[in-house]
């Protein structure tokens, strides 16, 4: 066991990890955060994808040990009431199917968003290829993200 | 306690709960049928409920797997209620006998919940609307309802329904034959539009939803580690060793049972976390007893050997032979599609907790046939039916695959084995490599031309798989299929190559698979003939040789559709692009596809896919939208994939090796519906059989590449 001060969703959690556990497994079973899913368990799938300072990163790889002082954010801390331009993006275009890869999609749409306010479907392409969706939401997804750019630059239109 | 009016002579109870709350009940005949009229047992199969503060809610009986339903189904009472969509609450039911069928499989939900879901919601408004009539003093046929509320206009008086909800419960219950249910698309306000999945409020914010979100007090995890040939058993283990593992609470044998979908020996490990019970693993030893090793070289061997045999013959119209004898010109091909896995994005998991006092066991279960489920534990466990309680969880993906329930009684076994609350995790490795894989098949054809250019004799030797002389789950093929049925002369043989491999269903079981080989052969007869694909298929779905093997009428019509708006034949493409078109009927539904495929030499892109799909009315456009984007990408990501084995055992172990399409190759998606009065049916199915084809016969006009096996890397396609 190792004690380790992990950061996430602006909150700092002391924990007592295993050696070598991945921070997914962290995550979801030491801090009952179940929004982050498993599906591959070798960083090939993305389902499991948080941000970490902001750039998405696959939690089913990463030893939780090596996360601390780095700000974590998952699913559940992007929005808690979902409105985030990303997550009423997902929701006006209805992407989800299951719903079981999603919260990896969204994650990974935010962060191509926050580098790339304007992405044509090359772009979302690149970014998003990573994160795969067994249901086949993914012309939805290209939508979405435009749909979020412009939800987002309407936001920030507002508040200038 | 509840007042009641009771009708007898209808499937329906209107009655007001003590809170003030109408409820409105629709019982399912079994129910009836059964003679069950005792009326403390009576629970409705399905209920609307209309609060004291107008809240609605609608109760969603079948489990949720991402076809939509829990969002469609309730759109139909609201229709039929005429309610604000915004006042409407889903209540996930658990399993229960009185809710009748409880599966999601088989695209049936939209069919079998048509009548009682008008029904419920029709009454409901019906006895309002008297209410509120009777309190006027005015004709119940003067007044209408809409957005919650009952109006007269010739007064301009409005009641909203929950000031009518004592004296509506207080008439008698309307007799079913008497509601006018609305059945025409026209009439729809709610229904046929584009509403947001009722979870995506939970998803999109990650609250726990799934099987495996489930956490309780005092819960570990569990891994249970099969042999790697199927069927295995355990001779020893080293589960002392298993047992000092940091964190590792429990590790042990399980027996098990030669039930291939049931409880399978194998070895468990149980820890306080997942990650420490899988990581426990990599130091399990196990001597298996297996008794086959089954292989894809195997099982190519043997069906090379079926293919010059006669076969069983499970059709025979007019001669073909002889018709064959005759024809002008003789066509054949033979077409191979492998097995493939379902890759659920959720690997399989359920949680449950074992009350050794009671002998009673809770379970938290991600299933698209929980009943099948409870059946399976009550026989394995000794637990009585009635003592096993089976809570829905959301699905991550079913597409068949959760209609076994291996892991619902694995978990069960594990809890009650621990004493402790458990969730069982499969790893993605345990799911491809344990998994009901769609089985493989050989297509053998051969179809006769005549002087019109017209497929008068169509031979098809089936070489599909077997054990012990019968089909395996999801290997057969009816002989009432197309083309059977609408070429005179017309046979099917079957062979089967024995395996001990475990199969079901998959995604329109069948029709995803052959509906690729028969389309892909029709091309290839149209081109021997000189016609058109289009003109070809319209053709031989205009005449039938006694019953028609499906509804010529709606089938031609979505192939025109689809044809028209991809502009075929109107459309002069450049020669390294190419259209194919493909057709299928299963499930209730008919779809048609048109795919556009652009080529770099052996490397080809689908740029996008026209479909037109006819299934009745639409009820939620987007979850209809949905199924059938998400159908063509699933066909495109499937004919890319292929699980083989050796020595009894999946060579693939993760995607890495079994890797599904990625959004870069998703082609863009069109979907046009035929609306009309018919029955609505599910689209969870349908629309995937025609995609592959589609696809292939695209891929021939654009690169002259005819795919006859697949994945299509063994023909040397790839996808850009
Ligand atoms: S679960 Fe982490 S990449 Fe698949
Ligand atoms: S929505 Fe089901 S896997 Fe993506």
């Amino acid at each position: 066991m190792s004690k380790v001060t992990l950061r996430i969703n602006g909150q700092d959690h002391k924990l007592d990890i295993p050696a070598g556990m991945p921070l997914l497994w962290a995550l979801r079973d030491k801090l009952d955060l179940v929004g982050t899913k498993y599906s591959c368990g070798i960083g090939t799938c993305g389902t499991c994808t948080v941000l970490v300072n902001g750039a998405p990163v696959r939690s089913c790889v990463m030893p939780a040990t090596g996360m601390a002082g780095m700000e974590i954010t998952t699913i559940e801390g992007l929005d808690s009431d979902g409105a985030h331009p990303v997550q009423r993006a997902w929701n006006d275009e209805d992407v989800p199917q299951c719903g079981y890869c999603q919260g990896g999609q969204i994650l990974t749409a935010t962060a191509l968003l926050r580098d790339n306010p304007d992405p044509d479907d090359e772009a979302i392409d690149g970014a998003m290829s990573g994160v795969m969706c067994r249901c086949g939401t993914y012309p939805r997804i290209r939508k979405a993200i435009r749909r979020a750019a412009r939800y987002a630059a309407d936001e920030s239109g507002e508040t200038s | 306690m509840t007042q009641q009016t009771i009708d007898r002579r209808s499937f329906l109870r209107i009655s007001l709960l003590t809170s003030g709350a109408l409820v409105v009940g629709v019982a399912s005949p079994g129910w009836l049928e059964a003679g069950e009229h005792d009326d403390e047992r009576w629970v409705p199969n399905l209920y609307v409920r209309i609060d004291p503060d107008g809240t609605i809610t609608i109760v969603s009986k079948n489990p949720e797997a991402g076809q939509g339903v829990k969002t469609a189904f309730p759109m139909v009472v609201a229709e039929c209620l005429n309610v604000d969509w915004r006042d409407v609450k889903i209540e996930q039911a658990p399993l229960d006998d009185r809710y009748g069928r409880q599966v999601v499989g088989g695209s049936r939900g939209t069919p079998d919940g048509w009548n009682d879901l008008r029904v419920a919601g029709t009454a409901a408004c019906h006895v309002l609307t008297r209410a509120a009539a009777g309190q006027w003093g005015v004709a119940a046929s003067a007044c209408t309802a809409s957005g919650g509320a009952i109006h007269h206009e010739a007064s301009g008086r409005s009641l909203r329904y929950q000031a009518l909800l004592e004296a509506a419960a207080r008439l008698p219950a309307p007799d079913v034959a008497d509601l006018d249910l609305k059945s025409r698309p026209e009439d729809f306000t709610l229904l046929g539009t584009f509403v947001p999945g009722v979870d995506n409020p939970q998803i999109l914010t990650g609250k726990p939803l799934f099987g495996c979100d489930v956490r309780l007090d005092g819960m570990l995890y569990a891994v249970f580690e099969k042999c790697p040939t199927f069927g295995g058993r355990v001779r020893r283990a080293n589960v002392e060793q298993i047992r000092s593992q940091p964190g590792v609470t429990h590790a042990f044998v399980v027996e098990g049972t030669d039930n291939a979908a049931g409880l399978q020996p194998g070895v468990a490990i149980v820890a306080e976390t997942w990650w420490e019970a899988n990581n426990a693993r990599r130091h399990l030893r196990v001597d298996w007893d297996t008794d086959h090793a089954d292989s894809t070289a195997g099982y190519d061997t043997r069906a090379e050997a079926l293919r010059g045999e006669r076969g069983e013959t499970l059709r025979a119209d007019g001669d073909v032979e002889r018709a064959l004898d005759r024809s002008k010109q003789l066509v054949e091909a033979s077409y191979y599609y492998p097995f493939v896995a379902h890759a659920n994005m959720e690997p399989q998991n359920c949680t449950a907790r074992f009350d050794a006092a009671q002998n009673r066991i809770e379970l938290w279960a991600p299933s698209q046939h929980p009943r099948g489920g409870r059946e399976l534990i009550a026989a394995t466990l000794r637990i009585p039916e009635r003592n096993i309680h089976v809570n829905l969880t959301r699905i991550g993906g079913g597409f068949g695959r959760r209609l076994r329930n291996d892991f619902m009684v694995e978990a069960a076994w594990i809890a009650r084995e621990t004493g402790r609350p458990v969730q069982l995790q499969w790893t993605r490795e345990d799911d491809l490599g344990h998994d009901f894989y769609r089985p493989a098949a050989w297509h053998h054809f051969r179809a006769g031309i005549d002087d019109a250019g017209r497929m008068q004799a169509f031979d098809h030797h089936f070489v599909t798989f077997g054990s012990r002389g019968r089909t395996v789950s999801g290997a057969g093929l009816s002989p009432g299929h197309y083309p059977a049925g609408l070429v005179k002369n017309f046979r099917l043989r079957q062979s089967l190559v024995e395996t001990n491999v475990p199969t079901g269903p998959w995604r329109s079981p069948g029709h995803s698979a052959y509906c690729w080989a028969y389309q892909g052969f029709f091309d290839e007869v149209a081109l021997a003939a000189g016609r058109d694909a289009l003109e070809f298929r319209l053709d031989l779905l205009s005449r039938h040789y006694g019953e028609p093997p499906l509804d010529l009428e709606r089938t031609s019509d979505t192939l025109r559709l689809a044809a028209e708006k991809a502009g075929w034949g109107r459309r002069v493409l450049a020669a390294n692009r190419g259209l194919g078109m493909a057709f299928h009927f299963d499930h209730g539904g008919f779809v048609s596809h048109v795919a556009e495929v652009e080529a770099d030499g052996n490397r080809i892109r689908v740029d996008k896919v026209w479909s037109a799909a006819d299934v009745g009315p639409i009820l939620n456009l987007s979850g209809a939208r949905n199924q059938v984007e998400g159908c063509v990408v699933d066909a495109l990501s499937t004919a890319q994939l292929e699980i083989t084995f050796a020595n009894g055992a999946v060579e693939q172990g993760n995607f890495d090796d079994y890797e599904l399409l990625r959004i870069g190759q998703a082609p863009e998606i069109e979907c046009h519906f035929i609306q009309s009065e018919n029955s609505p049916t599910g689209l969870g199915e349908p629309p995937i059989a025609a995609a592959t084809p589609a696809i292939t016969n695209a891929i021939y006009a654009a690169t002259g590449k005819r795919i006859r096996e697949l994945p299509f890397s063994r023909a040397g396609i790839a996808l850009l």
